[in-house]
């Protein structure tokens, strides 16, 4: 088992910055995995893993909850279900009642598609700015973005980050912990004080 | 989330080139945003846009004039116009057919092909909004066709399947954009990352959101995509479901039959596969994507070409046995009309093409030779063409009367605005393929055997959950 010393260590960040994160480099899909294990059952809240894809059994390896993103669309849905009916009841029954081809002005079944489109129309915003919203993104501005490495990180290489702020952290301790894991490179990210 | 479970788990094997590694799909993708044009490409996207110039033409000429410079008369006020519109609008189907569907089904062959598709869906739906826009006549009165509150206090009626159109045209545009970008984040993010220059880099870094590949994010992010993909299947039914109601809710032999909604789905996605294996033949070849566009997926879509193009076959034979079996005389003269009247030459070359012609790819040898599935493919778009115009000009130039008969003869206008749409489509989709990366690059990779995490090990499950003690520090 490699200890601390033997990884390769660097800083980056910003000039005169304080310390961010603690980023751990990996090179395969596996390591990252057991590493995240390693982390989360160390107690650490503040932290996150960066792939170039979503990696099959992370969410449990980090000890994640399942995505509550499902709720946010069911209520836009409901939204946009009670806007068709109340536009086209508005429309063609309150506001402008006119009958066309024989059908009354309250005609129930000439109401699905709209209905049924309106309903998927607000769902899909609820899905994806649900999913923004809840992501926090966009977010332009990121410690990560500091380190030259983490570029890979889009490409093919895997990360774990644990942030400073993490009651847990211990600059020795946490840089021994992701030494352990199997780490290719371990680096210090400086950024501006918040 | 089991979408993501690894190829090996669900039975699959190699999607891609043995060998092929994340680094591989980055360079092979990637780098033909970032390498200047080569001479094939300028000289299609000049192509293109000289049809784009033809088209602004034939618009500001018809809006100058009217619709009288078209050839649509009575008693055929639906020509090419409408036809035009139902043909782009199915090509775009197969796009949401090949994301939504396919990956319902944990098709994961499709992150090949799936964000070329979702492009090509996007573009065919803005040429076929088009058509209905410039068809109303008084163009700067389009906006009656939305409920919007105005001071003649009068609404659009909900009951006409041609404000449905809207509604339905018009969420299917929104939704297959939003989930094309919500697609694209991770990749414009990797270009981002890749970028050398300062204007690259804004432009790619805006529009990436500030993608980190965090797995917390990537968590929401699948689960928005699969919601998405679950939005986009029944959405994609109801569209050309709700098309082919303008013609099945009206009174008019030859419209009004009730096979029309998955019969025209059926011929939508058939004429989409047909147009995406165009347009992939063409671009695997001039940007050397062999590797990753294999010979099993041309295979794989021409199974799909075949299955749809028998089913488009079934829908014709069934049109036909139901208007004899109906006992209508109207019916039945109007499809016997149809398949040997004066536009008999139209019928059977609709015949030829849809029907006939995918029967090939029965041979295996042939649904996986490459210049043949190149002309099947032309050969389909041009009979889905003229499936629209059989459906829509044959049923009208015969009125009941004998006195209103006619004949439908394009004009100059008719023919240099479809060509001209030609060019929009080929206009984006060329701008496309030079600006945005042309492969889904994540999903791709994570359909390689090693984004497994226990690639190259038995397969083992000691992964617990988070033990309780685990909030002690070891």
């Amino acid at each position: 088992m490699a200890t601390a010393t033997e990884i390769p260590f660097t800083r980056a960040g910003v000039e005169g910055g304080v310390p961010a994160l603690m980023l751990a480099e990996y090179a395969t899909p596996g390591e990252v995995l057991h590493a995240a294990e390693k982390v989360r059952d160390a107690g650490f809240t503040r932290w996150d893993v960066h792939t170039p894809f979503p990696v099959h059994g992370m969410d449990k390896a980090m000890g994640l909850q399942d995505s509550r993103l499902g709720w946010i669309v069911a209520a836009a849905a409901l939204t946009g279900f009670a806007a068709a009916v109340s536009l086209i009841t508005y429309a063609n029954v309150i506001a402008y009642p006119f009958v066309v081809g024989g059908k009354p002005p309250l005609s129930i079944p000439a109401y699905a598609p709209v209905v049924f489109e309106l309903t998927v129309l607000f769902s899909a915003f609820g899905a994806v700015f649900g999913m923004l919203g809840m992501n926090k993104l966009p977010r332009h501005h990121h410690p990560v973005f500091e380190s030259d490495r983490f570029r890979a990180a889009t490409d093919d290489r895997f990360f774990l980050s644990v942030e400073c702020a993490d009651p847990k952290y211990d600059e020795q301790r946490t840089r021994a912990l992701l030494a352990e894991t199997h780490a290719a490179h371990i680096e210090i990210v400086e950024d501006n004080e918040p | 989330m089991s979408y993501s479970a690894p190829i090996q788990d669900i039975g699959e094997k190699h999607l891609v080139v043995p060998g092929t590694t994340f680094r591989r799909i980055t360079e092979g993708v990637s780098r033909v945003t970032e390498n200047p044009a080569p001479r094939g490409w300028w000289i299609l996207f000049l192509t293109a846009l000289t049809f784009l110039g033809v088209l602004g033409g034939a618009i500001g000429y018809l809006f100058f004039r009217g619709v009288g410079v078209w050839g649509n008369n009575s008693p055929v006020g639906w020509a090419w116009d409408i036809t035009n519109f139902v043909w782009w609008v199915g090509i775009g189907h197969a796009g949401t057919l090949i994301s939504a569907v396919l990956f319902l089904f944990r098709q994961k062959w499709r992150t090949s092909i799936n964000r070329f598709a979702e492009a090509m869906t996007i573009f065919a739906v803005i040429c076929a909004l088009l058509f209905p826009g410039i068809h109303v006549g008084r163009v700067w009165h389009a906006y009656y066709m939305f409920p919007l509150p105005n001071s003649m206090e009068i609404w659009p009626n909900f009951k006409s399947p041609l404000l449905w159109d809207v509604f339905a045209v018009g969420t299917y545009f929104t939704v297959s954009t939003l989930f094309w970008y919500v697609g694209l984040i991770p990749d414009l993010a990797t270009l981002r990352d890749r970028s050398i220059n300062r204007v690259r880099r804004l432009a790619y870094g805006f529009l990436s959101l500030g993608w980190r590949g965090s797995n917390r994010h990537w968590q929401n992010y699948e689960r928005a995509y699969m919601i998405l993909a679950a939005l986009s299947t029944p959405l994609v039914l109801s569209v050309h479901s709700v098309v082919s109601f303008d013609f099945a809710t009206s009174v008019e032999p030859g419209w009004h039959t009730t096979i029309f909604p998955p019969y025209f789905v059926a011929g939508a996605v058939f004429s989409g596969f047909a147009m995406v294996m165009t347009l992939l033949l063409v671009a695997r070849q001039v940007f050397k994507l062999n590797d990753l566009v294999t010979i099993t997926h041309i295979e794989l879509m021409n199974k799909i070409i075949l299955a749809t193009g028998s089913i488009v076959g079934y829908a014709y034979a069934m049109e036909m046995f139901i208007a004899w079996y109906s006992g209508n005389q109207y019916e039945r003269y109007a499809f016997l009309n149809r398949a040997f009247g004066p536009y008999a030459w139209a019928y059977w070359t609709m015949i030829s093409c849809n029907v006939i012609c995918p029967q090939l790819f029965w041979s295996k040898k042939l649904r996986t030779n490459i210049p043949l599935s190149f002309v099947v493919s032309i050969f389909v778009n041009i009979g889905m063409w003229f499936e629209r115009f059989v459906i829509i000009v044959t049923s009208l130039h015969r009125d009941f009367i004998p006195s209103s008969w006619g004949y439908f003869h394009p004009t100059p206008v008719d023919i240099a605005t479809y060509l001209g749409s030609l060019g929009l489509f080929f206009t984006l989709f060329l701008l496309f393929i030079r600006w945005v990366p042309m492969i889904a690059m994540a999903e791709l990779k994570s359909v390689l055997p090693e984004a497994d995490a226990h690639h190259g090990q038995a397969h083992h499950d000691d992964h617990a959950e988070a033990p309780a003690h685990a909030q002690e520090a070891k």
